[in-house]
């Protein structure tokens, strides 16, 4: 609950608490500060010239390019699917439930090099439906429909995840109430549901946006690496950190960092907004 | 926000991603067009060779040409083919790679021979990198089994450039005591002095000249050469054993993508450019020992002499050699216990 400072809930000794804090803090400046940092040094090793030339190249253009294009189509469908998903598992009461929650949660649990490779399998030449693309001179793999499929099935989750417990606790009366006053079945769900979950379907969004791009090993297996036309972001690092371009490829890896960043102070503008909104609500409850 | 503008947003959203799907074919419909799929450090060498042959076909027959170039790992490249990365030509590591491609039926059997030199036009060889002034004094592939020091090399089972130096290491061995048995001995001792196995040879090269470990990286020629011009020649230096093997990095049309795309003139025509004077020349450039001589002589000082023996002749062929030393039981997996 907003408002309430540091409790004391255990009057544990001084040492265990310095001892844990010491622990907190070393993990953190070890695993995550120490790296970010590092990646933005070598990134500005050579200058700030090399720096800006390693994001202007056209290859690194194209890399960005097929990034943003990838999320701007993986992002939309897996809010949509994501939407109707949670609301059909929240609001509806049917027999095998759990399974479709656990499939949803899949790919969070199975590593993204297997959905690359299940995508190949599916769809490369002589896969299950290969010929059958190849006939019709389609291509799947190795191409942007491959990498957007790989990124979907890698950040499908997301949205799902993060409006199913809001949805879950928020309950269904507004929702009846509006259907006993007469609204029909898209009435209230774009006049009652999207304004209530907006923030945390926003939530979910930003950081499916933030996986899509920054996904590496499902887009690796899919991408062919066809330089300018297949290779995304992070396999431009890659590729520049194995052709020794180390200072080049820093330089790319710190626009992830900086997404990372764009995402960290985006959901937490979200998590304020929304806070800033329902405080006036749970205030009138009784 | 309201119900309006969430429907004016969304209209909005669909217009801007329909406009950029429709857009990528009109960008990529481009003339003619190549993808060469080829294996990890070839990128500066098919960078030259692409511009010069494009401008090369525009003056022989008015037409463009673009060619768009992939670059991995060799054996994950031929994998890629396979698994239809549509590959007008294919320039990688081994012939077994290739012959791997060959037997999915996209290349036509026999391909070796289409181009001249076991379609290979430009050849490279195993050579030993090592510390500035050579601190442990490594001259010849005997030095490399002595206690004490650490020799950085890829896994022959994932990397195609580990097998030719493990294969190297053997045939060397082999010439010089003629007995099967010793050279067993012999890389046992080397790969007990291995204590990184990395998956792939820029993997190994990373280990050796970022991390610092190892006394000795055994290198492609040209990788060496790159490696210390780029990374610093006040760093490292460059060994030449007295026999090493010849590395032939084959080419081939993949003949079942030519003539879906109609492109089997040109692609044919690319490789005849790689054997080409103008061809040789910019090979020799990115440290690719040239097959035609005259372009070699002015290069002598790149390259220097060494007694080379072929896999052919030493090991019978590469499919015999990937049985006998690659193939799980082999003679790698006899003589290499991890971790000992």
């Amino acid at each position: 609950m907003p408002g309430r400072s540091t409790v004391h809930l255990v009057d544990d000794p001084a040492w265990v608490r310095w001892t844990l804090t010491a622990v907190a803090l070393g993990f953190l400046t070890l695993f995550v500060v120490a790296p970010t940092v590092l990646v933005f040094v070598e990134g500005l090793k050579r200058g700030w010239q090399v720096y800006v030339d390693a994001l202007t190249t056209p290859e690194a253009r194209d890399a960005i390019r097929l990034t943003l294009i990838t999320a701007a189509i993986a992002v939309p469908l897996n809010t949509a699917f994501g939407l109707a998903a949670a609301w059909w598992i929240t609001r509806f009461r049917w027999k095998g439930k759990t399974l479709v929650v656990s499939l949803i949660d899949l790919p969070f649990g199975v590593s993204p090099v297997i959905s690359g490779m299940v995508t190949v399998l599916l769809f490369g030449a002589p896969g299950l439906l290969g010929p059958w693309l190849q006939a019709h001179d389609i291509r799947i793999v190795f191409a942007l429909p491959g990498i957007v499929l790989a990124t979907i099935f890698v950040t499908f989750p997301f949205v799902a995840r993060e409006l199913i417990p809001f949805l879950e606790t928020q309950g269904t009366e507004e929702e009846e109430a509006a259907h006993i006053l007469g609204a029909g079945g898209w009435q209230i769900f774009f006049r009652v549901t999207l304004p209530n979950i907006k923030w945390s379907l926003l939530y979910g969004v930003i950081l499916c946006n933030a996986r899509a791009m920054g996904e590496f090993g499902a887009v690796s297996v899919v991408s062919g690496h066809i330089r300018g036309e297949t290779n995304t972001v992070p396999l431009y690092v890659e590729i520049l950190y194995n052709e020794y371009s180390f200072a080049a490829a820093f330089s790319v890896a710190s626009l992830l960092v900086l997404l990372a960043g764009v995402t960290l102070a985006a959901k937490k503008l979200v998590e304020w907004k929304a806070r800033d909104l329902r405080r006036p609500e749970t205030g009138s409850a009784p | 926000m309201t119900l309006d503008r969430i429907r004016k947003t969304a209209v909005r959203a669909l217009a801007i991603l329909s406009g950029l799907l429709l857009g990528i074919p009109q960008a990529s419909a481009a003339p003619t067009t190549l993808l060469n799929v080829s294996y990890d450090p070839t990128r500066e060498l098919y960078e030259d060779v692409n511009s010069a042959f494009a401008k090369e076909w525009k003056a022989k027959t008015g037409e463009d040409v673009t060619i768009r170039a992939s670059h991995g790992g060799s054996g994950k490249q031929a994998r890629a083919v396979i698994d239809g990365l549509e590959a007008d030509v294919v320039t990688l590591a081994l012939a077994y790679d290739v012959d791997a491609i060959a037997k999915a039926g996209l290349v036509k059997a026999g391909w070796e021979k289409r181009l001249p030199d076991r379609a290979a036009p430009y050849t490279s060889t195993i050579v030993f990198l090592v510390r500035k002034g050579n601190p442990k004094g490594i001259k010849d592939w005997p030095d490399l089994a002595k206690p004490g020091v650490q020799v950085i090399t890829p896994n022959p089972k994932t990397s195609g450039g580990a097998r030719w130096n493990f294969l190297a290491a053997y045939g060397d061995a082999v010439r010089r005591t003629q007995d099967d048995a010793k050279a067993r001995e012999y890389v046992k001792a080397l790969f007990r002095n291995v204590p990184v196995l990395d998956s792939g040879a820029r993997g190994s090269t990373t280990t050796f000249v970022e991390r610092g470990i190892g006394d000795v990286l055994l290198a492609w020629e040209n990788e060496a050469i790159l490696a210390v011009n780029k990374l610093g020649k006040d760093r490292f230096d460059i060994v030449v054993p007295p026999v090493s093997i010849l590395a032939e990095p084959p080419v081939a049309v993949v003949d079942r993508v030519v003539e879906r795309r109609g492109t089997a003139k040109v692609a044919n025509a690319y490789l005849e450019f790689l054997y080409s004077p103008a061809g040789q020349e910019i090979a020799a450039r990115n440290y690719y020992r040239p097959r035609l001589s005259d372009v070699a002589v002015r290069y002598e000082k790149t390259f220097p002499k060494v007694k080379l023996f072929t896999i052919d002749e030493q090991f019978g062929g590469w499919q015999k050699a990937q049985a006998t030393f690659f193939a799980d039981g082999g003679i790698f997996d006899q003589i290499y216990q991890p971790g000992s």
